[in-house]
């Protein structure tokens, strides 16, 4: 570390470190994508800028949004988050396809930056697309699935985002100043060790896992109190819509298994910044207890991402068929079995590693049994379709796109269970295809899915349905096309992260896996081109009335979008589908007897400081910019002890209000004409359905 | 488009088949699916198998799902039965819990027996004394010692066929992955530690080893023949390197263990002899490995200028 030049008022931070002085000193194609990949960015920012200024959104962006401590309002935010993270996780795979296609041994980027490509592309995927994306969906739904105003912990909440957004934006500030790690979403030392990569790239990655770690690890914490203490009266656990369910098995694995990654990641910066030796070569450092302690994270975090796309997939198929959830004690215990077993496989990740043939016979049938829960909630989720009335819209295109690729994934997952074939595929392209295989299907297909769902319930008008139809075709066509050759190349023996190969037998699968990702780049874009359009349609979708689809759930039973306190009155509930059995009772829609004044948080700019606090910290951590470190450090400290001494932190919104907003949305059902499924997407459907019980047996 | 959907089996099937049918059949075999030797035959197998065993519990998916779908879809006049409230059948439930038990159950079994079979640390082949040879990670090379023979060589592995092959395998520098597809493995090879493989060939040829595990700008080159003779010819071979190979003293050893490709490290240490894609070394030191592994227990710390693998060790070179 002493041969690195440090200034006291820079530390390490040169000019060297911009993007423009490598372009200027050595012009070629590699420099210039690095240069047009930071150029997006801050063209972007500054366009943002320009809207906000320009429309003069400033005041409405801080009120509304920025300090709100509202579930809903911090959900969508999240989810936009993700979206946009999700738009440079695409693009970096599409450029790294597009490496790869080229014939043997060419290629327009150096190793590494297609190393930072890898690293990056795994890292924002699962950090700062699917992490948010699911934390947002629990965050927006969950409450008013349960009955609850808010979460239990609306104040930490809003820091959680906070900090998952300033983490994000790390990697998004190594575009431009300084480069990300090179040594993939793992960050395996001692590679990533300070004697192997001196630079800033590793430090990037660690303190991005760090905070956005402990943003996620407070979420959890937030969701499984919210479910413990917030439901609505007679909301049993055995009443829990199959969605909340799958939220307190991730809540649970979010608290046991974001420690191990945040603790593997702190000692790897003990290494790197305090010459420790944890995972270096010598003076007793071993990496193998690395590769544990994030594995033991790793494992648990694929099934704390999957489990609450299980869990749309659950409203989703169960809405669209018209029809009670088939087998939900079944899909309880197996959505709980997976998320035990789940901390009980974390070595089938190196099964390589030379341990002995017991432990990975054990490691391996331990991995095999977590596809018998996995293989009934399929079942289930077909039986829940089986004598159904099954609407063919989106999000149901997205579960049934989902149920035909996910088995596939499955397949290959059996497969890599088994150690001696894992001996072979390891660390080739067959794992990446199998993971990308899970991921999308079933985690991305289903916050797509969830997306279309719930916007109306959102922003109260419904998402073009058919541009919703066009991104699933492209999504699931992009896909196979994209990840089903890396199957066979990777059986063929090609590694993953492979920046070039010599095997012509190679060309055609990389030819068809990059038309592949220019399918699925399409398919990003008719999401954008879905969202502008039903924005502006949106007079023609208005859904008022806030149950579109003959919803099942309470979510359903109040106006979209829902006003801040969610529930007029808190909902009684009675049955596992609250809603639904509601409306066959005739007891949706009552006026209610009275009405009490409602509390609910006030907004606070807490999150927001910490947000950008937390990220210059990061940023002077990286730079060795020791005096900012520490006068942030204090700052924050000193922010979160002043904030803790306000006592007024809740407003009340009073009785005759809430009386006049709901009796005024009452009056709005009354009038407006009870739609049947048969014109579910069309404007006749402002959100008060008909259900549709013709014929049932 | 409605009717499209439920037939988004059928690209997945159509684009495997194809995919499957173009896997070309090499010659010279890089991949397990081609194998040369009984570890890499019985990974085909074993993939083979435990595909068809698992297909029972796919199969109905990708068939019922359409099906399903295509019969109850909402639609005028239609004749499926709806029943809106079941959600629960006890015969039913028994089936969707006990065949994925009894598939995962019978390749559970398969998987026990072939991870101890199949064991790298397991020396299961044939009863005559195996060939030793001490693997070496670097960047970007491997290095092969075999310690009984007194030579050294890079970017080819020679090894007679049909006979056991024992390697122990550190590395001296980062983290890698040590993998010859067409025969068996793969294995970590890591600094400090050894592991073992045991592999062998049952036929002559030759085919392509590799490091699978990320390491920097030399990674996809960091590949070797691995080339099976018979065991006459293995003799021949053996004789050729001794004589053909340079010392690896510590001094070449230091040039050797640079941060350097293939082809930088080829234009660095070989001579008129040697053929073009490998280096031939004799072993004045038999304890090499031994003294490699060992660098890193001396209960000190090892500056960076003492460790293969970083800047200061030796200066990368540019691309």
């Amino acid at each position: 570390m002493s041969s690195v030049e440090s200034s006291t008022l820079f530390g390490r931070l040169t000019w060297d470190a911009l993007p423009i002085a490598a372009l200027l000193k050595n012009p070629g194609v590699n420099e210039i994508v690095a240069n047009a990949a930071g150029g997006v960015l801050v063209g972007g920012a500054a366009v943002v800028l320009f809207i906000l200024s320009y429309f003069k959104l400033w005041g409405p962006l801080w009120r509304d949004w920025l300090t709100s401590t509202d579930h809903k309002k911090i959900g969508i935010m999240y989810i936009v988050f993700a979206l946009v993270m999700l738009a440079r996780g695409v693009l970096e795979g599409v450029v790294m396809r597009a490496q790869q296609a080229a014939g043997p041994g060419d290629g327009f980027l150096e190793a590494g930056h297609f190393a930072q490509l890898f690293s990056t592309h795994g890292t924002i995927m699962i950090f700062f697309v699917a992490v948010p994306f699911v934390v947002g969906f629990i965050n927006f739904i969950m409450p008013l699935q349960i009955g609850a105003r808010d979460v239990a912990f609306p104040v930490m909440n809003q820091i959680s985002l906070g900090l998952t957004v300033s983490a994000g934006m790390m990697l998004m500030v190594s575009l431009v100043v300084g480069e990300f790690s090179t040594g993939g979403w793992t960050a395996y030392p001692p590679y990533t060790g300070a004697a192997f990569n001196p630079g800033v790239g590793p430090d990037y990655w660690i303190w991005a896992i760090v905070v956005s770690g402990i943003g996620t690890t407070l979420s959890g914490i937030n969701f499984a109190v919210t479910i413990y203490k917030m439901r609505a009266p007679g909301m049993g656990f055995l009443r829990l819509p199959m969605f909340c369910w799958t939220v307190i098995c991730s809540s649970i694995l979010i608290i046991f298994a974001m420690p191990p990654l945040g603790v593997a990641a702190l000692l790897l910066a003990a290494d790197r910044y305090l010459d420790f030796h944890f995972f270096t070569n010598d003076l007793g450092g071993n990496m193998m207890n690395y590769a544990n302690l994030f594995w033991l994270f790793g494992h648990p975090e694929v099934y704390l991402l999957v489990l609450p796309a299980y869990g749309i997939y659950s409203e989703v198929f169960a809405t669209f068929s018209a029809k009670k959830l088939y087998g939900y004690i079944s899909l309880v215990i197996a959505t709980m079995s997976i998320a035990v077993l789940s901390f009980t496989v974390w070595l089938h990740h190196f099964f390589t590693m030379g341990q002995s043939a017991l432990i990975n016979a054990v490691f391996g049938v331990a991995t095999m049994l977590i596809a018998i829960p996995t293989g009934v909630k399929v079942y289930d989720w077909m039986a829940t379709m089986y004598r159904g009335r099954i609407r063919l819209s989106v999000p149901m295109l997205y579960g049934i796109g989902f149920l035909i690729l996910f088995v596939i994934g499955g397949l290959s997952g059996v497969i890599l269970a088994n150690p001696t074939i894992d001996y072979q595929v390891h660390n080739t392209l067959f794992l990446v295809a199998h993971f990308h295989n899970v991921l999308l299907p079933g985690v991305l297909f289903a916050m797509l899915a969830g997306v279309n769902y719930w916007f109306p319930k959102a922003f109260g008008f419904r998402l073009d349905e058919r541009w919703g139809r066009i991104s699933v075709l492209l999504w699931v066509v992009g896909f196979l096309f994209t990840f089903m050759p890396l199957y066979f190349v990777g059986l063929m023996g090609m590694p993953r992260r492979s920046f070039s190969w010599e095997d012509p037998s190679f060309h055609p699968y990389m030819i068809t896996a990059v038309i592949g990702a220019l399918i699925i780049l399409s398919a990003l874009l008719s999401v954008l081109v879905q969202l502008y359009i039903s924005i502006r349609d949106r007079a023609q979708n208005r859904v008022p009335v806030g149950d579109p689809w003959d919803g099942r759930t309470l979510e359903w039973s109040i106006p979209a979008p829902p006003p801040a306190y969610n529930f007029a009155v808190l909902p009684q509930v009675r049955d596992r589908d609250a809603f639904a059995e509601a409306k066959e009772n005739g007891t949706a829609y009552q006026k209610p007897t009275g009405y009490d004044d409602i509390e609910l948080p006030r907004n606070t700019p807490i999150g927001f400081l910490l947000c950008v606090l937390s990220g210059v910290w990061m940023f002077a951590l990286v730079w060795w910019i020791w005096w900012l470190a520490l006068l942030v450090s204090v700052a924050m400290l000193l922010i979160i002890i002043v904030w803790s001494f306000g006592t007024e932190t809740e407003i009340v919104i009073p009785a005759a209000q809430i009386k006049q907003e709901h009796e005024a949305w009452l009056d709005l059902v009354a009038r407006t004409p009870a739609v049947d499924r048969d014109d579910e997407t069309a404007p006749a459907n402002l959100g008060y359905a008909r259900p549709d019980m013709e014929g049932a047996t | 488009m409605n009717s499209a959907r439920p037939f988004a089996a059928l690209p997945v099937l159509v684009v495997s088949a194809v995919m499957l049918a173009a896997m070309p059949a090499l010659a010279d075999s890089n991949s397990f699916m081609d194998p040369q030797g009984p570890v890499a035959l019985a990974q085909k197998n074993h993939l083979i198998r435990a595909t068809a065993l698992i297909m029972i519990a796919v199969i109905p998916v990708l068939v019922l799902v359409p099906l399903i779908v295509w019969r109850y879809r909402r639609r005028k006049n239609s004749s499926a039965a709806y029943r809106p409230k079941w959600e629960f059948s006890p015969l039913l439930e028994t089936t969707m819990w006990s065949v994925p038990v009894l598939i995962v159950a019978i390749l559970s079994v398969y998987l026990w027996k072939a991870t101890h079979r199949l064991d790298p640390y397991a020396a299961n082949f044939g009863s005559d004394p195996a060939v030793e040879v001490q693997v070496v990670g670097l960047d970007w090379k491997w290095l092969f010692i075999y310690p009984e023979l007194g030579i050294a060589t890079v970017g080819e592995m020679g090894m007679p066929v049909d006979r056991q092959i024992a390697m122990e395998l550190t590395t001296d520098t980062v983290m890698q992955s040590f993998l010859i597809s067409a025969l068996g493995g793969q294995i970590y090879a890591m600094p400090g530690m050894t592991t073992q493989l045991h592999l062998a060939a049952s036929e002559p040829g030759r085919m392509q080893g590799e490091n699978t595990q990320y390491n920097g700008r030399g990674f996809t080159g960091q590949k070797f023949d691995a080339v099976v003779m018979e065991a006459d010819d293995f003799e021949a071979w053996v004789d050729t390197v001794r004589s053909k190979g340079r010392a690896l003293d510590d001094d070449t050893y230091r040039i050797l263990a640079q941060r350097s490709d293939r082809t930088e490290v080829q234009q660095a240490l070989a001579t008129p002899d040697m053929p073009e894609t490998a280096l031939y070394f004799t072993l004045p030191d038999a304890g090499l490995f031994d003294k490699i592994v060992h660098r890193y227990h001396n209960g000190t710390a090892l500056p960076d200028a003492d460790q293969p693998g970083t800047t200061s060790y030796g200066q990368e070179a540019t691309q």
